[in-house]
């Protein structure tokens, strides 16, 4: 692809906060296509390492090279958190808000965000205020507005936490057009299930360490005692 | 206890008869205190909001002042504004002295501080909601800026209006920089400071009156125009 702002590598990266290091040293490369599910229990630094890498975190060693100036990088990827933030606007109009930032006319950023939102199955919604959808709908919200800018990189941090199966089930029908479509995907899950489903490959952090990384297959065969324990369910000291 | 039904009586009368002199001076009243109001929010909002989405080191110090700013005792402001636009002063050349202007201005320094901050107090909660999307999308400060005062907009009417109450109930600096002539710069508040020292208590209570029903119609107006309060809105 020209001007790709892929690969990134990952080097030594790792976060301090209130003088204890919550990640790293974490030494990564991000390349190819497809979807890289980040596992790990609950304070296992999935989501700092996603927003170190999308830009959202004070890194404090180690480094982060994108294949492109960081002007070009910031504008082709974007975040979709665990709880969305929704604007105090309409549906269509928080859809349109990252086109209206690049200076897209108002109508036609409008117009595109319309469809996009009846692509995610919004289009009913399309005028009513955003805080009032539901869960699922507010995460299909968020997704359509990280995907309007055709992003190559995608990050999601745990996109269908608390979410119903049916919910799950569409939101991972769009991620799958997404990466079949050149979007390269990071995203971190607590669903085994899913992770089976939509992994290319998988990236196993604990203790903010990046224990194991290997295709789909390590669920079945992991390599590691932790990998392993986690998998069988087991709770993790 | 009378004088209060007295001087209701009379505001009544005045209003009913569509007296003239109250009608000028409610006028003045008005159109010194909106234009006040107006300059104060230009100012005061994109400050309220700049400061809500910058981290700068001497951040706290400034907030400190601004709220310390909204205590700003009038009489002092008018005697500064004064002592500007006097004969002898910097800008005296410019004849603002004993003008609807002169009294704008003196407000606008009086009630900017409590538009800045009401506002940088609504802003800085949004914006702790916006914050990590805003940077993701990777805004601009000025998109930033836009986008909270734009979605904020409900929050930063109460900022104006808090800012138009102070205005329009000031008698303090106007009195000094206006003069309170009869015809030219006379408001409701320097009337009722004149008539109450003349022992003018039913028309001076009339004036009071006018005034808060004033207050009262400017704030009603503003929520039905804005649509606020309603279900459904935010």
């Amino acid at each position: 692809m020209v001007g790709s702002i892929l690969p990134l590598q990952v080097d030594a990266l790792s976060l301090r906060r209130g003088g204890r290091r919550i990640l790293g040293p974490i030494s990564w490369v991000l390349a190819g296509a497809g979807i890289t599910v980040v596992l790990g229990p609950n304070g296992s630094g999935k989501t700092s390492f996603l927003r170190a890498m999308h830009g959202l975190e004070r890194i404090n060693h180690g480094d982060l090279q994108w294949a492109a100036p960081m002007s070009l990088v910031r504008a082709k990827q974007s975040f979709v958190f665990q709880t969305p933030i929704l604007m105090r606007r309409s549906v269509v109009e928080c859809i349109a808000y990252p086109l209206l930032l690049d200076g897209v006319p108002r109508g036609q950023a409008l117009i595109q965000a319309s469809d996009a939102a009846t692509e995610v199955g919004l289009g009913a919604v399309l005028n009513q205020p955003a805080q009032v959808l539901s869960g699922g709908e507010k995460q299909k919200l968020a997704l359509a507005r990280a995907l309007i800018r055709v992003p190559e990189v995608l990050f999601l941090d745990e996109p269908c936490a608390n979410l119903d199966g049916r919910s799950t089930r569409d939101i991972e029908a769009i991620l799958a057009v997404a990466r079949d479509a050149g979007t390269r995907i990071v995203m971190s899950t607590h669903n085994l299930g899913q992770a089976r489903r939509l992994a290319d490959d998988i990236l196993f952090l604990y203790n903010g360490q990046l224990v194991e990384a290997g295709p789909n297959s390590i669920l079945e065969t992991p390599t590691t005692p932790e990998l392993a324990a986690y998998l069988n369910g087991d709770l993790l000291p | 206890m009378d004088e209060l039904w007295q001087g209701l009586a009379h505001a009544a009368r005045l209003i009913w008869g569509f007296d003239p002199d109250l009608l000028e001076i409610a006028g003045l009243s008005l159109r010194v205190s909106l234009g006040a109001t107006f300059v104060a929010s230009l100012i005061g909002l994109p400050l309220g909001a700049w400061l809500a989405v910058n981290r700068f080191r001497a951040r706290r110090v400034v907030i400190a002042i601004l709220n310390a700013l909204m205590g700003l005792p009038p009489v002092v402001v008018g005697l500064f504004v004064y002592i500007l636009l006097s004969r002898s002063g910097p800008f005296g050349v410019l004849g603002l002295l004993f003008t609807p202007t002169a009294m704008v201005i003196a407000q606008v320094i009086i009630i900017t501080p409590i538009v800045a901050s009401i506002a940088h107090q609504a802003l800085r909660d949004l914006w702790a909601d916006y914050h990590d999307l805003l940077i993701s999308l990777n805004a601009s400060r000025g998109q930033r800026i836009k986008a909270l005062l734009w979605d904020g907009r409900r929050a930063l009417l109460t900022a104006s209006l808090a800012g138009f109450g102070r205005a329009i109930g000031e008698v303090g600096a106007i009195m000094i920089v206006g003069g309170n002539i009869d015809h030219v710069t006379r408001v409701l508040t320097t009337a009722i400071a004149l008539e109450t020292g003349k022992g003018q208590f039913g028309l001076a209570l009339a004036l009071g009156f006018v005034l808060i029903a004033l207050a009262i119609a400017v704030n009603l107006c503003v929520h039905f125009l804005s649509r606020t309060e309603r279900s459904g809105r935010w």
